[in-house]
């Protein structure tokens, strides 16, 4: 099982409401994936050479004052928001690949959900209902958002197991499936330099895509090489600074569909999930091609 | 005419009702069903059910008798082991289409996802549109017509349902083959056109395609090649 929703927001009524829209689309996929919900919003981008870090604690509540204090040493901060008493928001003045090493090596005690100028990500091994309510996600504007609903299947339910899956960079990704090759495939990944926190078949999968932008494959390119190198089920939704795009495995084990208006688009595991939407009623409504990219973005999809 | 706003509740109640034999010649409809899955499910007489837009998965599973219209798209599994009766949906369906369906008839007027009519057992499915792949895997007896285009794999190991396309096949499964189009077949298109209410459609226009027979007879002096 597993639901996953994505909505990318065309005008600016939808994008001032993208959070209240992203948590009724999580609650409606919450019997798909009872074990934990997230959340990636691309929103209020920092220039380049500043990253925002999605931090949440490894375990129980930290003073956060005392560990951003911490970090300023090793980095920068330019602010920090307490999102819950697990989970914080930081921006520093460096690039994502910097700021993730400043994190290790200041602060083991946290694990970094996202690291990039535009994506912030929650997560947190709570049912999507308490999900919503506990991040306040209707106050929550933004361009775009991608969620998902967890029910467990590869690896244990924790936080840090929970989707979207970050592995830097604006990118994140979350999953409807399984991957059967994730094990072989993360060995490869690494000997490529790509770092994963989990024994996550989805990290690995992000990690993979991240792998192809960093050596220059467009969103698109990278995604059909998916096609080839990932072995298992998957609907994929996937997100970047400027859009994302979706994909299903050539056998399309796992469902989708996609609508769109004149004022958003989105994407679901079910129908009911994209009901919830303003003029979901006439909006057009189609399931989308296993195998095929479909991808939306203000800016060309490109590295 | 029983009105179901299921905006406030009342699935179980709509189901219940199709479950009692005396609701033969009664007029259901249904609002808001916002992607719901089971709607209609398990229909036992000749009810009327008009879904007033896009249904869920497994949509009119089950059916015996009833006359079910989706005036929008179906989810997964529509008419999934119907038995009896007609099941239309005006827009498109998701995959597995008229799944192990028994008897009755399958209208889809848009298109339909993967694996339409997998393992078929004897009802009839009419599609307007085109179908997607490993569309009558494995199906057993019944008819598939496609008035649009087919994907890959089409009837893959399939049994003796038999399979009319009027638009281009991707792919033939294992052991599916084309064959000859005579008489019989011509009438028989013509009938299952009728029964979906497609005119403007020539029976002359389709191709047939079928069982080789070669994979569903097993051969005891080629088991160890199993």
């Amino acid at each position: 099982m597993c639901g996953i929703v994505g909505l990318y927001a065309k005008t600016a009524t939808t994008s001032a409401e993208l959070g209240r829209h992203a948590g009724r689309m999580l609650v409606e996929m919450g019997d798909r994936g009872p074990d934990s919900a997230g959340l990636a919003v691309y929103r209020e981008p920092l220039s380049d050479g500043s990253t925002k870090l999605s931090l949440h604690a490894r375990e129980g509540a930290p003073d956060w004052d005392a560990l951003v204090v911490r970090l300023g040493r090793e980095t920068p901060v330019l602010f920090h928001r307490v999102v819950g008493p697990e989970h914080a928001l930081v921006a520093v003045e460096a690039g994502d690949v910097e700021a993730q090493r400043a994190v290790a090596a200041t602060l083991p005690e946290v694990e970094v959900a996202a690291a990039g100028t535009t994506v912030e990500i929650i997560k947190e091994a709570i049912r999507p209902a308490e999900f919503v309510e506990r991040f306040e996600l209707d106050a929550i504007s933004g361009t775009h958002a991608l969620g998902h609903t967890r029910m467990a299947t590869e690896s244990r339910v924790t936080t840090a197991g929970s989707h979207p899956f970050s592995t830097g960079g604006d990118l994140c990704l979350v999953h409807n499936g399984s991957l059967s090759n994730h094990n072989r495939l993360r060995l490869r990944l690494r000997d490529q330099g790509i770092e994963f926190q989990t024994e996550n078949d989805t990290e690995v999968a992000a990690g993979y895509v991240a792998w192809r932008l960093r050596e220059g494959d467009t969103l698109e390119r990278a995604l059909e090489r998916c096609l080839d190198d990932l072995d298992g089920f998957y609907t994929f939704a996937v997100g970047t600074a400027d859009g994302f795009a979706v994909l299903r495995d050539p056998i399309a084990c796992k469902p989708a569909v996609m609508a769109e208006t004149d004022d958003w688009v989105a994407m679901a595991s079910e129908y009911r999930a994209l009901a919830v939407l303003p003029g979901a009623d006439d909006a057009r409504v189609w399931e989308p091609e296993p195998a095929t990219v479909y991808h939306w973005g203000r800016a060309p999809v490109a590295a | 005419m029983t009105t179901f706003d299921l905006a406030e509740g009342g699935l179980r109640e709509l189901n219940a009702a199709l479950h009692d034999p005396g609701c033969e010649g009664e007029r259901f409809r249904v609002l808001n069903p916002r992607g719901s899955h089971a709607l209609a499910v398990g229909a036992v007489a000749g009810a009327d059910v008009e879904i007033e837009g896009h249904a869920g998965y497994y949509c009119a599973g089950m059916n015996q008798h009833a006359r079910i219209r989706v005036h929008g798209n179906a989810g997964v599994g529509v008419a999934e082991n119907m038995m009896s009766g007609t099941v239309v949906v005006e827009g498109d369906a998701s995959a597995s289409a008229g799944a192990t369906a028994h008897g009755g008839t399958l209208v889809v007027n848009g298109s339909a996802a993967a694996r339409c009519g997998i393992s078929l057992k004897g009802a009839d499915i009419v599609v307007r549109g085109s179908v997607g792949h490993l569309s009558a895997f494995m199906a057993q007896s019944g008819r598939l017509l496609v008035c649009g285009d087919a994907g890959d794999a089409l009837g893959d190991s399939i049994y003796e349902a038999r399979l009319y396309v009027r638009g281009a096949v991707r792919g033939l499964g294992a052991d599916c083959v084309e064959k000859e189009v005579r008489d019989e077949h011509l009438a028989e298109i013509a009938e299952l056109l009728d029964s979906a209410g497609i005119d403007d459609v020539a029976p002359a226009d389709f191709r047939r395609y079928g069982s080789a027979r070669t994979l569903y007879h097993w051969n005891a002096d080629h088991h160890q090649a199993y």
